[in-house]
């Protein structure tokens, strides 16, 4: 790892002062460090945000779950306001990556580097969550923008992520079998009005299927599902999972989290 | 005194290893080391032009950089295939030069062409990056039936052929499948595997300059073997003074038998520069460079009658080499492969012919079972599939064609000393409870999913080997084991042995046998091995030889301490050797009824006179001081086998599978300690369930290996295995003293077919390769469907 110069703010307005072009924010530090590590990244300046309090901890009013940026997946997992509001968004947390991620990685951390097989980016899209940064409001469906891109500007941190809490919800993943990212994961969120069905892993960025929210919010069964095909055009072809296989397991995955709901 | 041998002793090593007081090679520094990074190929084939070194030098804190050039200058030899092995038309095999530093061109990725020291190791990564190499990038071959079409990787080897090896005989075997009612075929792929030790390689080396000694520490399964190939073959120094010292090793599974570029580089190295030097492989170098397993192709026909008998048995099969042929390399699809492709059954006829190839691919060797699961593989798959296509059970076709008498003379090599397959083989029935498959069968279609029942019996060759017998066919040195036991004058006892534990436990089973043998309890030995200053020599562990082989020769100079013992003893109590009765540690005269215990008798040896009197308790003819060696050789290999049975359930919709129930039993002859047996069995099967449903490695077409890391190669986890049932029958070996057989590898030999006879029997028969990953059994349901759906 090349060297670099480490800072740790006690406040917002520090960090975002400090940041560059240059620089990068730390969090948990999970994509960060294995690729400064693996030279596939290079940063003059580390502005670790793990020691501002205010990024951390959960708030839960009437409407929304508000998670703070450096808040641990294990934290979100084991929460019993989370699990109380969301289920299912403690269910995600606590199968993300494995014990070790979870007791680093943040939620700030996992949305901001927007890896299309990551997990939380689905929940954002199915709970209408908005991204609180310290500039402003965004929309989570703004604020994924491509493959590891987001609406985020240089400088621009994300301070805590808003959920919307819903009637139902449910999150499935299949995970790959070697890194137990999400070959594709599918976050099913029913709310009064309408239905949402985010889906990650599938293509270069989260999305929602238009057409699967769209048969549930007239009708939220399963079976409403039944003989929906789910295009494979545009989804991700690797050595882990054809097209072809990634849409058979939208669908699938769709249902199950249906049934689960 | 209770025996020892047959108990499950708590494992010595686990008081260091549970608490993080083992000592592995990169846990030593030398003071004023240096820090080695390796530039690698980063291409599959290229002509090196030329390697600038120049900014790298001046780097801040590089205190040296070398190169092939240098190595080459210094007449340093390069690593070496350890068998030489003949094609069928009597002619030598072809193997290429294998330099430390590739200096003319690389032949895979990874392939060490420079190496940077500095004073730290961010430095020496700096340095590296800055060491500038010209490449002209050539066209790499990764398919060896693609290589034996291309252009030769190196030179005089034409079409990429080391050799096109025969075992056993064609016309008979013509003869045999003329007269069968069925012939059955299989078209297999074993897939490569990467060995994934869980401490990747590493060396330390520090070079005495008063002395001209080198110390190398390392990641071996055999240090003695690694000095005398670094020192005949590497020319690094003479044996006397070299050291090679492997400490606590975690994991080997056959990647740390060969001698590796970064060792002979960095021992040469340092007394270059004079420094010590020290080297830690990071994952990806694991993943890029440490020999990888398996990688053939096989095309096999079965002959048999239409009442199952089998007549005869062929394979074809292609063995990918990689770049080079390294020290078992080239035997592991030959000897270890051919003489079990047979299987645990009569059949009158066989050959097995292997074409080995050389691609631009990381260099095969041995790996957990070398050769013994490719066969096993291929063979189960035939048997499987013959019962199938006749309409017989799985375990009936395989009763009715094993030995029943032994020794049993295998159609291709091996005579077998003892077994009883039938007991196996209704043993692992009863377990698994076959009877009771068809109403599981039915639940789990009554859920919506597919279940399948394997079933493997296998037996393998190991306990390598008689010395005459393996270098008849090539090996280039003899595999016995050595053992010495040293009596200290107070008591305590050292063993040393030439065999290596890298996660063997022979801290424990080794006490438990010298334990009995002397009559002293096992706290008072101490098994010492690892390290060529300390032992006398030793061939090292691998082929599940360090119990069947080592552990004798420890039994051996027990023996003779034994034997020594009784003829001080019988002076020390004034009576002829022939009155004295040893039993649990002590000497006895029968008629007297005096005694001397082993101790007393050593404290004799060491300090033979008494005050007042000229009276000596050695014998006339006899030495001061209690110590025996023994150096063993085996009359035979060591033959364990048994049969595997596993479940499998599968769901259509996502092609996931899921073992579960996986029951072995085998037969290991004596077990010196069923705990650590039973262990040895759970990561074989764990590997071998690893090999069925999820590891893969695989190249581009280019030559780049897409699965060079955690994220994308899949280790296997505990979840997903289920609760092994395992079970024992235990034949005695007669080829030792001990009755016992090698453990180590059967679970990886034995798996892989089980599971996937489970998977393919869930599937209807169709065939599907391994591994048998979601996606491909997905796409198998689907065509499964489509065909149900037209017969209704």
């Amino acid at each position: 790892m090349k060297s670099f110069n480490y800072h740790a703010p006690k406040d917002v307005k520090d960090a975002s002062k400090l940041a560059s072009s240059s620089s990068a924010f730390l969090a948990g530090g999970m994509t960060t460090i294995p690729s400064m590590k693996l030279g596939l990244a290079n940063y003059k300046d580390i502005i670790d945000i793990k020691k501002i309090k205010k990024l951390s901890g959960i708030k839960v009013s009437g409407k929304s779950v508000t998670i703070g940026a450096t808040t641990k997946h294990v934290e979100v997992a084991t929460s019993k306001d989370v699990k109380k509001a969301i289920p299912a968004l403690a269910k995600l947390a606590g199968n993300i990556g494995d014990a070790q991620v979870r007791n680093r990685g943040t939620i700030g951390g996992s949305i901001s580097n927007n890896d299309p097989s990551a997990c939380y980016p689905s929940a954002c899209m199915a709970l209408n969550a908005v991204i609180h940064t310290n500039k402003r409001k965004i929309d989570a469906e703004k604020f994924f923008t491509g493959m590891f891109e987001t609406a985020l500007k240089s400088g621009e941190l994300v301070e805590a992520v808003e959920f919307q809490i819903p009637e139902k919800a449910d999150y499935q993943k299949h995970p790959n079998p070697a890194s137990r990212y999400a070959i594709i994961g599918v976050f099913v969120a029913k709310h009064k009005k309408d239905v949402n069905v985010a889906v990650t892993g599938a293509k270069s960025c989260v999305y929602i299927d238009k057409d699967l929210s769209k048969k549930l919010s007239s009708s939220f069964s399963a079976s409403a599902l039944e003989g929906m095909d789910v295009k494979s055009s545009g989804m991700n072809s690797d050595m882990h999972a054809s097209a072809e296989y990634r849409a058979n397991l939208v669908s699938l995955y769709a249902k199950k989290a249906v049934e689960a709901c | 005194m209770a025996s020892l041998v047959g108990s499950r002793v708590e494992r010595k090593e686990d008081t260091r290893f549970l608490q993080g007081k083992g000592r592995y090679t990169a846990d030593i520094n030398i003071a004023n080391q240096t820090y080695a990074v390796f530039v690698r190929s980063p291409h599959a084939r290229a002509k090196i032009k030329s390697v600038d070194t120049s900014k790298a030098l001046k780097s801040s804190g590089v205190v040296g950089v070398l190169t092939g050039k240098e190595i080459a200058e210094d007449k340093i030899g390069g690593l070496i295939a350890g068998w030489a092995i003949r094609s069928e038309d009597g002619s030598e095999m072809k193997v290429p030069a294998n330099p430390p530093l590739a200096k003319d061109i690389a032949n895979f990725v990874g392939e060490p062409i420079a190496v940077v020291f500095a004073e730290t190791l961010d430095e020496a990564k700096e340095g590296a990056e800055k060491v500038k190499v010209d490449y002209k990038v050539l066209k790499a071959v990764v398919d060896p039936a693609e290589a034996m079409k291309s252009d030769a990787i190196h030179d005089g080897v034409e079409k990429n052929l080391c050799y096109d090896w025969l075992l056993g005989d064609r016309k008979a075997v013509d003869e045999a499948f003329a007269k069968a009612d069925k012939i059955i075929k299989v078209d297999l792929i074993n897939n490569r595997l990467v060995p994934n030790a869980m401490e990747p390689r590493a060396c330390v080396v520090d070079y005495n300059i008063a002395s001209e000694e080198i110390t190398l520490y390392t990641t071996s399964q055999n240090p003695h073997l690694s000095r005398l190939v670094m020192s005949a073959f590497g020319g690094v120094a003479p044996e006397n003074k070299l050291r090679v010292v492997a400490p606590d090793v975690g994991g080997g599974f056959g990647s740390k038998i060969n001698v590796y570029n970064e060792e002979i580089v960095c021992s040469w190295a340092s007394k270059k520069i004079e420094r010590p030097i020290k080297w830690v492989a990071e994952r990806t170098e694991s993943f890029l460079t440490d020999t990888h397993g398996r990688d053939h192709v096989t095309h096999a026909e079965l002959a048999v009658t239409n009442d199952g008998k089998f007549l005869g048995f062929k394979n074809e099969t292609i063995a990918n080499l990689g770049a080079y042929a390294r020290v078992f390399g080239t035997v592991t699809p030959t000897y270890l492969f051919g003489p079990c492709a047979t299987g645990v059954y009569v059949i009158p006829a066989a050959y097995s012919n292997v074409k080995a190839v050389y691609t631009n691919t990381a260099p095969v060797d041995a790996y957990r079972g070398a050769g013994r699961p490719e066969a096993t593989y291929t063979i189960e798959r035939l048997v499987e599939k013959a019962a199938m296509e006749l309409g017989m059970d799985k375990t009936e076709i395989r009763m009715k064609n094993f030995p029943t008498q032994f020794p049993f003379k295998q159609t291709l090599v091996h005579t077998v000393d003892s077994g009883d397959y039938v007991a196996g083989l209704e043993k692992a029935k009863q377990m698994a409870d076959y009877a009771g498959f068809e109403s599981r069968r039915k639940q789990s279609e009554a859920n919506g999913k597919l279940r399948g029942i394997g079933v493997s019996s296998y037996f393998e060759a190991c306990g390598i080997a008689p010395s005459a017998a393996v270098m008849s066919l090539g090996c280039g040195v003899g595999l016995w084991e050595s053992a010495e036991v040293r009596f200290n004058p107070t008591g305590q006892i050292s063993v040393f042995t030439g065999a290596h534990s890298h996660g063997q436990s022979h801290d424990t089973t080794f006490a438990q046998i010298a334990a009995d043998e002397l009559g002293v309890p096992m706290e008072n030995i101490d098994v010492v091995h690892g390290d060529t200053d300390k032992g006398t020599f030793g061939m090292g562990t691998y082929g599940s030889r360090s119990l069947t082989v080592g552990g004798i020769a420890i039994v051996n100079a027990c023996k003779k301490i034994v034997a020594k013992g009784k003829r001080v003893a019988a002076k020390m109590l004034e009576v002829n050797e022939d009155e004295i009765e040893f039993k649990d540690g002590e000497f006895v005269a029968l008629k007297s009824n005096k005694k001397k215990t082993i101790g007393e008798v050593a404290f004799a040896c060491y300090l033979p006179g008494q005050r007042d009197e000229m009276k000596s308790p050695i014998p006339e003819g006899d030495e001061p001081g209690l110590i025996e060696s023994s150096f063993f050789d085996p009359a035979n290999f060591s033959f364990p086998a048994g049969s595997h049975i596993c479940e499998v359930e599968i769901d259509p919709d996502t092609g996931n599978v899921k073992v579960e129930k996986y029951t072995a039993v085998d037969d290991f002859g004596r077990i010196v300690n069923p705990m650590i047996v039973e262990g040895q069995v759970h990561g074989g099967i764990a590997q071998g369930i690893g090999q069925a449903l999820h590891e893969n490695t695989q190249y581009d077409e280019t030559g780049q290996l897409m699965t060079a890391s955690y994220m994308d190669y899949t280790m296997p986890r505990a979840d997903n295995f289920p609760e092994f049932n395992l079970g024992f029958t235990c034949t005695h070996a007669t080829s030792n003293p001990l009755g016992v057989k090698g453990c180590g590898e059967a679970g990886a030999i034995a798996s892989p077919p089980t599971v996937m006879n489970a998977v393919i029997d869930a599937l209807g028969g169709q065939e599907i390769s391994m591994p048998a990953t979601a996606e491909k059994v997905w796409k198998a349901c689907k065509s499964m469907k489509k065909s149900n759906a037209k017969a209704a």
